[in-house]
């Protein structure tokens, strides 16, 4: 199926796993990075366990310089 | 401290209301610089991370973008070895809507429920969208967060943010980057002697005597980034707008003389010889 990765198309497994998307299979991700799918941020604790959907967007931000 | 310091021997002359604790107090927490440094700008990270140092800041923003996941925090690395506090910013938002996700991504990622709140009308000026600012703020305060707005001048809007729930207003010198300096003092100061909160000069900041007018002014701390990153000696420039607050802070404290039309003589007037 067909998903958006911060902006950019991607083909993953029918109902793809997060952790899996984020090539982290255990779900757990470094402090300092969030993500959110179809404009929901998905909890520190859920990342491990959330399916996508057909054209979910997924965002997975950090803290850069600015401001 | 003031006593504390009378007991250190050598000390007795240092001057009352100099040594006096004077934090600056957001959301009951304290702080005892009142500069607030962004990491904007910067050439590289050894630059940033030696004026953030010479500034002596406590709190320091970053702003919220898409990543590789395998990418490593080194702006937050440098913030922890330091014991910087980190204040998450919506920077490039042009809604409510996004700045509340940006916000929310950036208390999950941080763990902090603080946010410099930024919600800006277009790109040429940077300017804040009053309308969406307010309605960001509102939803922010409901979820629990210590709200920071970028605002304008306009001590309407200030109001009402403060009304809103906000713990600060950050009204703006100038246009963001733009060095242009303070081109409203008299409304900074209906803001400040209106204001339950602290008031926080954010943007405009071209040189070290802006930031002290601002402390003058009576703003409570000044943020900055461009003036003190891009400047042609960062880590220099960084430590003038740490004294140039100070200082601008300890007049603001001393009661300055009022401005007259003509001179008063400094010299004591009897006594002269005729």
């Amino acid at each position: 199926m067909i998903i958006t990765v911060n902006g950019a198309r991607r083909e993953v497994a029918d109902r793809a796993r997060l952790a899996d998307v984020l090539d982290r299979p255990t779900g757990d991700i470094p402090r300092g990075i969030a993500v959110a799918v179809d404009g929901n941020v998905v909890p520190r604790s859920r990342l491990g366990k959330v399916e996508l959907a057909e054209g979910a967007r997924v965002e997975i931000v950090t803290a850069v310089q600015g401001g | 401290m003031v006593e504390a310091l009378r007991q250190v021997q050598g000390a007795e002359h240092r001057v009352q209301g100099v040594d006096e604790q004077d934090d600056l107090v957001i959301a009951g927490r304290h702080f005892q610089s009142r500069l607030i440094m962004g990491t904007g700008g910067a050439p590289s990270l050894e630059v940033m991370e030696a004026a953030l140092l010479a500034s002596g800041t406590e709190l320091t923003t970053v702003a919220m973008r898409r990543v590789d996941p395998s990418a490593p925090g080194s702006v937050l690395d440098i913030l922890d070895r330091h014991g910087i506090s980190v204040l998450p910013n919506t920077a490039g938002c042009y809604t409510s809507a996004d700045a509340v996700l940006t916000a929310q991504l950036a208390r999950e990622a941080l763990e902090t429920n603080w946010v410099k709140l930024e919600v800006i009308a277009d790109e040429i000026t940077l300017l804040p969208d009053p309308i969406e600012l307010l309605d960001a703020a509102e939803r922010l305060v409901a979820e629990g967060f210590v709200v920071l707005p970028y605002t304008g001048d306009d001590p309407v809007v200030a109001r009402k943010l403060q009304d809103a729930g906000c713990a600060a207003v950050m009204p703006l010198g100038a246009p963001i980057g733009s060095g242009l300096g303070i081109r409203n003092p008299h409304n900074i100061e209906l803001i400040v002697e209106a204001a339950s909160v602290p008031v926080i000069l954010d943007a405009g900041i071209g040189t070290a005597s802006e930031a002290a007018l601002a402390m003058e002014l009576g703003c409570d701390a000044v943020l900055l980034a461009s003036a003190v990153t891009r400047a042609e000696h960062p880590v220099r420039m960084a430590e003038a707008m740490r004294l140039a607050v100070q200082s601008g802070r300890f007049a603001f404290r001393s009661g300055r003389i009022p401005v007259r039309r003509y001179a008063k003589p400094s010299s004591a007037q009897a006594g002269r010889i005729e």
